[in-house]
């Protein structure tokens, strides 16, 4: 299998792959930190409580949430076709990407928001931190870490995502395994693609938990 | 300009406090009916026991809590009529310490001291500057580069105590400020509050729920029981004459063994600053040529002074009674008769 035509493809599917995942977890992070952050905020213990306004946002996020990706793949092709004047390729599955990862993101930011000891937030106020201060200087600098590591969790999770996509012709390393590995019954090539998905994945990780432990004033 | 209620000298004016908590099934009354006057550059205990409401009285005093009822003046200006903007910057002057240190853990001790400056906009260089000089007087200059991980709970405390002072306020308020600390980190804590106090002129209200604390830095205290002030005055008038249940409760903690094992008529006698450099009890059976029976006998230092007091078992020879009596008086010393019940 490992001939000149197998190595560029499966180079292009790891292209392809890094490509729609890193993308799709950056602008998953532009929407889903604004998201998380109002989250936290507006909860009923927040700083800035708004009751109706946090039980909103939160049915919003656990409703796309829920939908299962495969099914928002298909219901987005639409609004993707739209935006991208397509619907097959990896620019093409940024888009349901994004909007499935969104939510998740949001609940992962809000869980490592969360983790910052309450008390830290009440000394801000008591030296007279607006909201903006306390988000800025309190809750975004000292999640840190814990934002970092649930960063590495939310990007492997997208490549996994990315390679569900393969079944629409989403393209990177999901496309190659399914067309070659599955309907064609190349078990090689599907047993490289997923090794090659173990080994991205790991390397996310890792990157990861190491930048997350070396900005950890925690733990000294 | 001064409000209605508040008088010069006057820090905190605290009027008809109350503050319930609402909860799904009923209402928990947290304060009820405080009145309370902090002076300008006192060091104010508020004790109790748990769940006496101190912790909410203090955060009322900077709006962290809003009250459901009353005022609460802060150097002549109502905090409830401020809207979020004023009261921001009114809490500048209001610094607060707290029994978890609440530092910033991803910062070091010099990052944490300059935070309330970068909160009051205060350019970089000078709060730095003012940063060291903060860090310098708790005594931990040489640790400005450590993180709150690095440090014992004596040594965040002072971190927290530079980073309260750094904005130059006029309140430091103190919420179980040692409570977690050991007994020796709690006596150097406290010996820096009060030097803080004098040095900077900066009024301290201390909120604890340990006797001592009160005791080693306060002039005046109030007695916090069941969302009420029980009683309120200065620390060795209360010390000396205890009123209220609670008072005689947190004075005397072993005073129901006290009681216990005795029955009858007592007398109570009171050492002042000068008397307890004296043998009192000596000269005075060698006056009377009469014994007694001391049946509990305790000396404090209050604010640097000495006092004493002992609760002694009269004989019951009514004429050797007076002879004590007149001999107490003519010493001037201070006596209560009593009755100890079981």
């Amino acid at each position: 299998m490992f001939n000149p035509d197998m190595v560029r493809l499966l180079a292009q599917g790891i292209w392809e792959t890094l490509y729609m995942t890193i993308v799709s977890a950056l602008l998953a992070y532009v929407l889903g930190l604004p998201l998380g952050l109002l989250l936290v905020v507006t909860d009923k213990n927040g700083i800035c409580p708004m009751g109706f306004f946090n039980r909103l946002l939160g049915f919003v996020v656990n409703f796309v949430r829920s939908v299962p990706f495969l099914i928002l793949l298909i219901a987005v092709i639409p609004f993707t076709r739209f935006l991208v004047g397509t619907s097959v390729g990896s620019t093409a599955t940024i888009v349901p990407l994004v909007l499935a990862s969104a939510p998740f993101v949001a609940r992962m930011v809000e869980a490592s928001l969360k983790e910052v000891d309450h008390g830290v937030i009440e000394a801000a106020q008591s030296m007279g931190a607006s909201p903006w201060q306390i988000v800025t200087k309190v809750l975004l600098p000292e999640a840190r870490p814990s934002l970092i590591l649930n960063a590495a969790i939310a990007t492997t999770t997208i490549l996994g995502y990315s390679a569900m996509s393969g079944f629409v012709g989403g393209g990177g390393l999901g496309t190659i395994s399914i067309n070659y590995g599955f309907y064609r019954y190349q078990s090689d090539v599907m047993l490289v693609t997923v090794l090659l998905l173990v080994v991205i994945v790991q390397v996310f990780q890792e990157i990861g938990m190491r930048i997350a432990a070396k900005g950890d004033k925690r733990s000294h | 300009m001064l409000e209605r209620g508040s008088r010069m000298g006057e820090i905190i004016r605290i009027n008809g406090l109350g503050k319930t908590f609402a909860t799904k099934e009923n209402e928990v009354v947290a304060l009820q009916g405080v009145d309370l006057s902090v002076e300008e550059g006192e060091v104010f205990g508020i004790i109790g026991l748990s769940g006496a409401g101190k912790s909410t009285l203090v955060r009322c005093m900077n709006y962290l809590e809003k009250p459901t009822d009353g005022t609460v003046v802060f150097d002549g200006k109502e905090l409830g009529a401020m809207n979020e903007k004023e009261l921001r910057k009114a809490r500048q002057s209001i610094s607060m310490i707290f029994q978890g240190f609440n530092l910033l853990l991803q910062r070091n001790a010099l990052q944490n001291v300059c935070f309330p400056l970068e909160i009051a906009g205060i350019p970089k260089k000078e709060s730095l500057a003012r940063a060291e000089e903060m860090l310098e007087l708790v005594g931990i200059a040489d640790k400005k580069h450590a993180y709150p991980s690095q440090l014992s709970g004596g040594q965040k405390q002072r971190i927290a105590i530079a980073r309260a002072l750094a904005t130059n306020p006029k309140v430091l308020l103190c919420d179980e400020a040692t409570s977690a600390l050991d007994p020796t980190t709690t006596r150097s804590i406290l010996a820096l509050l009060q030097e803080i106090n004098r040095k900077l002129g900066v009024t301290i209200v201390i909120i604890t729920h340990e006797m001592g604390v009160i005791e080693a830095v306060c002039q005046r205290v109030a007695i916090l029981d069941h969302s009420r002030v029980a009683e309120c005055g200065k620390v060795e008038d209360i010390f000396v004459n205890p009123q209220s249940e609670i008072a005689k409760q947190l004075i005397y903690p072993q005073g129901r063994r006290e009681a216990s094992f005795h029955k009858g008529e007592c007398l109570r006698i009171v050492f002042d600053g000068n008397s307890s450099f004296e043998p009192v009890v000596s000269n005075m059976v060698l006056a009377c040529g009469t014994a007694v029976n001391i049946l509990f006998a305790d000396t404090k230092n209050i604010d640097g002074q000495a006092y004493g007091q002992m609760l002694l078992q009269l004989p019951d020879d009514e004429s050797a009674k007076r002879k004590i009596y007149a001999y107490l008086t003519s010493q001037n010393i201070p006596f209560k008769e009593e009755s100890v019940n079981v």
